[in-house]
């Protein structure tokens, strides 16, 4: 009798898990997948999950208009637990599925890995080329010594947003003592140094009187470093400090009475502003190439539609970078009437994007595209200039200055192989 | 100065009732910093409705019935099995409480605040201004470090405990009811975590990787001091508070004492990266090192009685 | 007797070998074939730490760290071969990695193994921490964030294997993976083996015997940093990158959770804890974002019922099919079983939609598939539903939980009657 039930059971419940997995395998067919890379579990899932509403807002958009040559455009999410080697597996993954056009934007370490896995798939097996929309790791090598044909970036990298920054930073004549600190690791090394560089070429009269690396995320109190920089007399600090580590400068800062004007790159990153609060307010700024109170209608439209769409988030419309990927993308498969990533990389090369910073186009010789650049000053928001705040905090960026795209414009290393078309 | 000492009188909040844990129960609880992180987010909650007076004693008494639990019906199964298994029972439920943290709260940080009425400078030395939220966090520090002395000292159940921290075998055989001196002790000794998340949170961040990023250096600061030695903790607690926050000051490294020897280096030499490394730049590391050197030297710890 | 020991061990190495050859014919895809790869280093991994934990009874919390250097010279020693500086062929990369490990188990080993319990296993954190803060200080050897990458195509073709394709790497690896399980089984053979059980045993009766239980620890930790750096060479060849987090606190941690799931009271536990473990680190995050959670509740259930790890679940019953009577344990483990996965049918389905209103309602809504169902996480039917499958499933199990001790006391008493004639 009970072996009957438990038979009876068993069998029920194969048929249901294998119902399960065979729903988790089916996908419509004849769409154009985009699979999107990116920390979905564990601690960086957040960001990843603000990456992919844009992503699902700029498809959106696309298949509100009728699609991409008669098709949809699909996205389909993928794990990499912001990790490089399950990166590798995960494009692996994607390769099964025959899915050729792939974004991810959070993390230069997996990007650079999945450069290189890339260029030796897209090498050992030509005939299933696949394409890599970067739309936010800024490791300069991407589009120098480690550039690839086949990998596109759409957000500025550190050097270029390095250039932007010291332009306006050297305009500004009570900037005197500069005091440089970042995380101790490839990244902030680099801000480090291209801080130092740029300035001291640009006004000689400059001085960096300091120049700290601190372990990535291991400081909990910073009010030694801020004594420290008390104490050098620096009156601008320079950090390309993420997350927690540009959070608690700050407030350290704010808590010491430290005045010096902060220049860095994250400060508007996700989740970094509500902790910030008040003790940012005046002295800090970032240098982006987007954020919300750029002025126009059509900022106003994308902020507002964002908003819309996803009214529980508490972040913001941010990677115009994606939405750029996204258009450019769709536009050159409309142009060469192909969905083979060769023609579509080509047809990317030089091809001007008309984005709500204005315009912008894609470097042929290193794929990086060449858009305008803001610096922007952590405000109260007010309704004017300061329409509006980032995670429903009440503060928002005003803007300082805007770097044009030509003037963000440097040389490159790259020469990679272009293939025929 | 100032800065070494709340800092080090934070590190003692926390550490103080993992040593308890750790002297009396033999467990290393890895997750004892996920109480702390409960505490912030508990007081952050608590504060949202009742404000961070109320949050003071709610939160850790909250964290305190969790540890109670958590000895009662997890610990004490396991507690057969060994040693290992109760670690790594511990480091199972670390990893799903910051899942559960993950889903009830978010990834992303809290707005957990200083209260407004703490928010202002106490006085300046020299130019620095000194905030009056880390005075505050240091009176409770030494108002609960007087409480454990008090309550150790004092009370019935302190000196079993005393007395178990050093002798665990005997008291059993004097008949006590250990198992609930064991479960009243880890329920205070994550209440103590409690506390200290619920006034560290908001002078740094409540947010999910918190206990990560205490977890290792309150395992050192108990090692430092010396198994079950509450005041070995203490002390190592101060050192280590102190060492992190002075070896920032110190941007020498061992190119600068070269080149001040006379001796050039290359920047282009194969080991001038080593050579380069400032003492400032190694702080952070600078505990996990005092530690090695402790328990090479003297695996005791600073002031314990025993290995292990 | 012995001899018949002999030859089933035999037919088990053997079947072994099989089953690894086999594998990749059966399942193509590339994803699977790189998770195969995977579990082949997990498995000469988790059995080198088990030297450490399961035969010397040492814990240790900075295995990663042998694993990871290993990881590190074999890097540098494939880009050499590749830039022709050695000569030495892929094939035996391993090596590289495996003296590596041992030249620093040698140094690391000095330190830690002077003491046993609870003071090496806070050194070997120690040791880690240390390492793991200095890998990102250093980027000329570690190469910062984004880490080593190489290239394991290099040389001339050997009779036509290049190492470009998955499954060439996965057979070396297999290969590696085969000699190593058999070294590391003849040495819990050896005098040594047997000392170091006994040093883990009881220290101070071994020193009677007049061994020196710290030079037993020290000879066991050289040999496992042996074994571990193989595995990171292996694994240099698998992904062709290694960054600082294959050396990381989290990566010993997880071959500690390997070993302990297995069951390290057994030779063959470890091999199961990696097969395992490595598939539901991998698989799962395929089906759900709530992986690591599923993840937690599965190794917490495994400590509280399980203490023994899987290895110890199987041997239990090498006495009732010892005596024939396995057979009569089955029905009863058939209606548990069932009843267990009403349970986990139960909560999964919880679980799932605590996540979609949690983290994918903006995306996708609060209707969603599970178990070849839709229904609306915003209605209460399906959490009372779920929550009511879990009381039933509850109920049952506690049913077959009564079944299953009747029965093990049936085959209790055959067991014994057997050996007492």
């Amino acid at each position: 009798m009970l072996s009957k039930i438990s038979r009876t059971a068993i069998a029920g419940a194969a048929a249901v898990f294998s119902g399960a997995l065979f729903s988790l395998g089916a996908h419509a067919q004849s769409t154009i997948k985009i699979a999107y890379l990116e920390g979905l579990s564990g601690p960086f899932a957040n960001v990843g999950e603000v990456g992919l509403r844009h992503l699902q807002y700029a498809a959106d958009r696309v298949n509100a208009k009728g699609g991409v040559l008669g098709q949809k455009i699909e996205v389909i999410p993928f794990d990499t637990k912001t990790s490089p080697q399950e990166a590798q597996l995960v494009f692996k993954q994607l390769v099964d599925q025959g899915i050729r056009y792939m974004m991810q934007g959070n993390g230069s370490a997996v990007a650079i890995a999945l450069t290189e896995a890339l260029a030796k798939h897209n090498s050992r097996e030509p005939e299933k080329t696949v394409l890599y929309m970067n739309y936010g790791a800024v490791d300069p090598s991407l589009t120098n010594e480690k550039c690839n044909f086949y990998h596109f970036r759409f957000d500025a990298d550190v050097d270029m947003k390095m250039q932007a920054l010291t332009t306006y930073m050297v305009q500004q004549k009570d900037i005197k003592k500069v005091y440089l600190i970042n995380q101790d690791y490839a990244f902030g090394q680099s801000v480090a140094k291209a801080a130092r560089a740029m300035l001291t070429k640009k006004r000689a009269d400059i001085e960096i009187v300091g120049d700290d690396l601190h372990p990535l995320g291991k400081v909990k109190d910073f009010a030694p470093y801020i004594a420290k920089i008390k104490a050098s007399g620096a009156n601008a600090v320079v950090s390309g400090n993420w997350g927690n580590d540009i959070a608690l400068l700050i407030k350290a800062a704010k808590e010491a009475g430290l005045t010096a004007e902060f220049f860095t790159y994250y400060a508007g990153g996700l989740g970094t502003p509500p902790v910030i609060g008040e003790a940012g307010v005046g002295h800090l700024k970032q240098v982006t190439v987007f954020h919300s109170n750029i002025g126009g209608s059509r900022t106003a439209d994308e902020v507002n539609g964002y908003r819309k769409r996803f009214p529980d988030s508490k972040d913001d419309f941010y990677w115009t970078s994606i939405m750029a990927a996204v258009d450019m993308l769709a536009r050159s498969m409309e142009q060469t009437k192909s969905t083979d990533p060769t023609k579509v990389a080509l047809a990317l090369e030089n091809m001007k994007v008309d984005q709500v910073t204005g315009e912008a186009y894609m470097r042929a010789d290193n794929h990086q595209l060449v858009q305008p650049i803001f610096v922007s000053t952590f405000s109260k928001s007010n309704g004017k200039d300061v329409k509006f705040d980032v995670e429903r905090t009440g503060f928002g960026f005003r803007t300082d200055a805007r770097i044009e795209a030509k003037d963000t414009v440097l040389p490159t290393t790259c020469n990679f192989k272009r293939p025929k078309g | 100065m100032l800065n070494s000492l709340s800092y080090g009188l934070l590190l003692f909040m926390l550490s103080s009732g993992l040593t308890l844990i750790f002297s009396m129960m033999g467990v290393l609880n890895f997750a004892h910093a996920s109480f702390y992180m409960l505490g912030a987010y508990f007081a952050y909650q608590t504060s949202t409705y009742l404000g961070f007076w109320p949050a003071l004693i709610v939160a850790p008494a909250a964290v305190a019935f969790l540890g109670a639990l958590t000895e009662r019906y997890g610990l004490r199964t396991v507690h057969k099995f060994g040693h290992v298994a109760e670690l790594l029972f511990t480091f199972g439920l670390a990893y799903i409480i910051e899942e559960f943290v993950h889903l009830l709260w978010g990834r992303a940080p809290v707005e957990y605040r200083i209260p407004p009425i703490l928010d202002f400078s106490a006085f300046s030395i020299y130019t620095t201004q000194y905030p009056a939220y880390r005075v505050f966090m240091m009176l409770v520090s030494v108002a609960m470090l007087a409480a454990l002395y008090l309550a150790l000292t004092r009370t019935r159940i302190g000196l079993i405990i005393q007395a178990s921290l050093t002798h665990p075998d005997m008291v059993e055989a004097l008949g006590h009811n250990v198992p609930r001196v064991f479960m009243t002790v880890f329920a205070g000794g994550a209440a103590l975590a409690g506390l200290a998340g619920v006034i560290g949170g908001n002078a740094f961040v409540t947010e999910p990787g918190m206990a990560a990023s205490v977890g290792t250096i309150v395992f050192v600061v108990v090692v430092f001091g010396g198994m079950g030695s509450l005041a070995g903790a203490f002390v190592a607690s101060l050192i280590i508070g102190a060492v992190q926050t002075f070896s920032v000051a110190f941007d020498y490294s061992l190119a600068s004492i070269l080149t001040g020897m006379g001796v050039q280096l290359d920047p282009e030499s194969a080991w001038y990266e080593l050579w380069k490394v400032t003492i400032a730049q190694a702080a952070p590391v600078l505990p996990y090192v005092l530690m090695v050197l402790m328990l090479i030297v003297r695996p005791k710890g600073l002031m314990g009685t025993r290995e292990g | 007797m012995t001899s018949f020991f002999h030859i089933r061990r035999l037919a088990l190495w053997a079947i072994t070998a099989l089953v690894m050859i086999a594998l990749p014919l059966l399942l193509t895809q590339s994803f699977a074939i790189s998770m195969l790869s995977q579990m082949g280093i997990a498995v000469i991994f988790a059995l080198s730490y088990n030297m450490l934990l399961g035969q010397t009874g040492m814990l240790s919390f900075g295995h990663a760290v042998y694993f990871g250097l290993g990881a590190f010279f074999s890097a540098h020693a494939l880009n050499m071969i590749g830039a022709g500086n050695l000569g030495l062929p892929v094939t035996f990369l391993p090596l590289v990695g495996g003296v590596a490990g041992l030249a620093f188990g040698v140094v690391f080993g000095y330190v830690t193994t002077k003491h046993s319990g609870t003071p090496f296993a806070m050194i070997s954190l120690g040791i880690a921490e240390m390492v793991a803060a200095c890998s990102l200080m250093f980027p000329s050897f570690f190469g910062g964030e984004g880490g080593i990458s190489t290239d394991r195509v290099v040389g001339e073709a050997v009779m036509g294997i290049t190492y470009g394709q998955g499954r060439q790497v996965y057979y070396l690896i297999a290969g590696w993976c085969f000699v190593c399980m058999i070294a590391m089984f003849a040495l819990t053979q050896t005098p040594l083996g047997r000392m170091a059980n006994a040093v883990r045993d009881n220290a101070e009766r071994a020193r009677f015997v007049g061994y020196n239980p710290t030079r037993v620890r020290y000879t066991m930790l050289i040999l496992s940093s042996f074994f571990a750096g193989i595995a990171g060479g292996l694994a240099v060849i698998n992904y062709e990158l290694v960054t600082a987090e294959s050396l990381g606190v989290v990566a010993s941690g997880n071959v500690l959770l390997m070993s302990f799931i297995g069951g390290v009271g057994h030779f063959f536990g470890p091999i199961i804890g990696a097969v395992l473990v490595t598939y539901l680190q991998s698989a799962l995050s395929n089906y759900t974002l709530a992986w690591l959670l599923y993840f937690g509740l599965f190794f917490l259930v495994m400590i509280l019922f399980a203490p023994g790890g899987i290895a110890s679940l199987l041997a239990m019953h090498k006495p009732a099919w010892d005596v024939g009577q396995l057979r009569r344990l089955v029905p009863s483990y058939i209606a548990a079983g069932a009843a267990s996965l009403v349970i986990l049918a139960g909560l999964i389905t919880l679980i799932e939609m605590i996540y979609q209103v949690e983290t994918k309602k903006e995306q996708s809504g609060t209707v969603m598939n599970l178990f070849g169902l839709t229904f609306d996480a915003a209605n209460a039917g399906p959490w009372i539903g779920s929550l009511a499958t879990m009381a039933v499933g509850a109920a049952l199990l506690w049913g077959a939980s009564r079944l299953v001790r009747a029965s093990w006391q049936q085959v209790t008493i055959a067991i014994n009657a057997k050996r007492g004639a």
